[in-house]
């Protein structure tokens, strides 16, 4: 593209969990504007990576940068309004006793963003919910209700990069693709980048444009979508991992290999 | 498979549950019958599809009411049986298979006791009589190292073989239908081949039944011989495995219609319109 750094530059990243090396030199980077997807299957330190892209992690080395700035061991209150995540289990990640109102209150007031009222009802709109549910607790909604609740929560304080742990993975079919729709549209709409881990190729088929996929912590490919969606990778590993995503298939059960 | 009587035959089957806020009636009339094959069961959550697969043991949690018209397995009418002839059916001739190994296995035994305890509870059989089946179908799961995993207890499992060693429990007295709610789901994807194919030989091979609960329409249209698919407690459509693309019933295409595609990316995937129709008609 142009010159503009990439939203998201990670470089040579290592995460350790005492003994546990999760993750063992990942380097990628994600272009403003851009969906990236990170799939692999559970232990592949795909979650991990994007944890410790968000600073939940103490142990980590190499250089994570975000927007041209390189970031530190911490992470300051600036970063935190521009890159913001959405979990897994929308059961629990909001706080059972606090009603939408309050969770999406209370970034505003941690970063002090005036117009409060305002802000909550736009983005309770933006996420196809309405004012209507401001006053709700996590328990009068259902899964997919809870996970727009989570969107908007990660929205209010118009962040540019959103990290998104298997955002529809344990939501109804029916669900997820209302859940995918409005993804793809705040994206469009608002302009923003998309860091997406999911176990599943047809979600980051859906969403992404580029996507790596990891195993025993390491990169195995990047890979355009579009290739991924013409059933071309590259790679063993990922030409299985594909394989089995389509469906059963008794003669490609057998001939299943473990990668180590 | 043959045109003789069915393994199983279930003739409107109801599950309601009293409740604070009135009567929940999560099984509303499902009627079947299972031959030697593999059955699938889809629907979202809520539709009744695990309910159904537990009423057929019979287990449905007080103060939940269980009726039907007809539940017959082989012959044994199952409404009619006492709880003594039911304990002999459960885990003997009809097995089950839940979701996440990490609650169905008991974390302070090891793996080998419990698959050995199951066996010696229904086969007459001492105690290394019981260690060698459970050896045996250690090995039937294919577990690369048997005797390590007999040894090991469930934490020192990856889900995987927690799942199969499940199997190998519920295997290892030869149920002539065994049912697998979501037996795969917590499964990696390629374990989940696998763990299918398992299944699948033991259905060609032994001429067990398998009812195969799911939410995942691909898997099941790929893995199963039939589909049943269930709303609101009811089957709203029945159908050839291999012909779900052909489905006819609004909420089937709905539900394959917003699955997003590896292979054929659309911008907007179409959302299920929920018409309140589909919870009143039967199949």
């Amino acid at each position: 593209m142009t010159a503009l750094p990439p939203m998201l530059a990670v470089e040579d990243l290592h995460v350790r969990f005492g003994d546990v090396h999760a993750v063992r030199g990942v380097s990628f980077q994600v272009r403003a504007g851009e969906s990236f997807g990170i799939v692999g299957e559970s232990g592949s330190g795909k979650t991990t990576v994007l944890r410790a892209v968000a600073g939940l992690y103490e142990d980590w080395s190499g250089t994570v940068g975000v927007d041209g700035r390189a970031l530190g061991r911490g992470r300051d209150r600036a970063f935190r309004k521009s890159v913001q995540m959405v979990f897994q289990d929308p059961y629990g990640s909001l706080h059972p006793r606090h009603t939408v109102d309050r969770v999406l209150a209370e970034p505003l007031a941690i970063h002090g963003l005036g117009g409060a009222e305002q802000r909550i009802d736009d983005v309770l709109e933006a996420v196809g919910l309405g004012r209507g549910f401001r006053f709700r607790y996590p328990h009068q909604l259902s899964g997919g209700q809870r996970q727009r609740v989570a969107v908007a929560r990660a929205l209010v304080l118009e962040p540019r990069l959103l990290l998104l742990d298997e955002p529809t993975s344990s939501l109804d079919v029916s669900v997820q693709a209302e859940i995918l729709n409005l993804l793809a549209r705040l994206r469009a709409e608002r302009g923003l980048t998309y860091v997406l881990v999911t176990h599943n190729l047809a979600v980051v088929a859906h969403l992404c444009e580029r996507l790596v996929v990891m195993n025993q912590g390491r990169i195995v490919e990047e890979m355009d979508v579009a290739q991924l969606s013409a059933r071309a990778p590259r790679e063993d590993y990922t030409r299985q991992l594909l394989r089995a995503s389509l469906g059963y298939d008794r003669e490609a059960a057998r001939g299943m290999v473990a990668f180590d | 498979m043959s045109a003789t009587k069915p393994l199983l035959a279930v003739e409107d089957l109801r599950v309601e549950f009293p409740t604070r806020v009135g009567l929940v009636r999560a099984v509303r009339g499902v009627s079947f019958t299972l031959g030697r094959e593999k059955l699938g069961i889809v629907g979202e959550s809520g539709s009744g599809k695990s309910q159904t697969g537990r009423a057929i043991l019979r287990l449905v949690a007080p103060p939940g009411r269980l009726t039907a018209k007809r539940l017959e397995f082989d012959g044994v009418d199952l409404l009619a049986a006492d709880d003594r002839a039911m304990r002999g059916i459960r885990g003997d001739r009809i097995a089950m298979v839940l979701q996440d190994p990490k609650f169905s296995l008991n974390p302070v035994m090891t793996v080998g006791k419990q698959i050995a305890e199951a066996y010696r509870a229904h086969a007459k059989a001492g105690r290394a009589g019981a260690k060698e089946r459970a050896l045996e179908m250690l090995r039937a799961v294919r577990m690369r190292d048997p005797e390590r995993v007999y040894r090991a207890y469930p934490h020192e499992l990856s889900g995987g073989m927690g799942q199969r060693a499940m199997i190998a429990m519920m295997l290892a007295t030869e149920p002539d239908l065994l049912i697998a709610d979501e037996p795969t789901s917590a499964l990696d994807v390629t374990v989940q081949m696998q763990v299918l194919a398992i299944l699948d030989d033991l259905v060609t091979e032994r001429g067990m039944g398998l009812i195969f609960i799911s939410h995942d329409l691909n898997l099941v249209a790929s893995f199963c011989d039939r589909v049943l698919v269930m709303y609101a407690g009811r089957v709203v459509e029945q159908l050839r495995a291999s012909e779900l693309g052909q489905a006819k019933h609004p909420y089937t295409r709905g539900l394959l219609a917003a699955l997003p595609r590896i292979d054929r990316p659309v911008k907007d995937l179409p959302v299920l319109r929920r018409d309140p129709q589909w919870a009143e008609e039967g199949a």
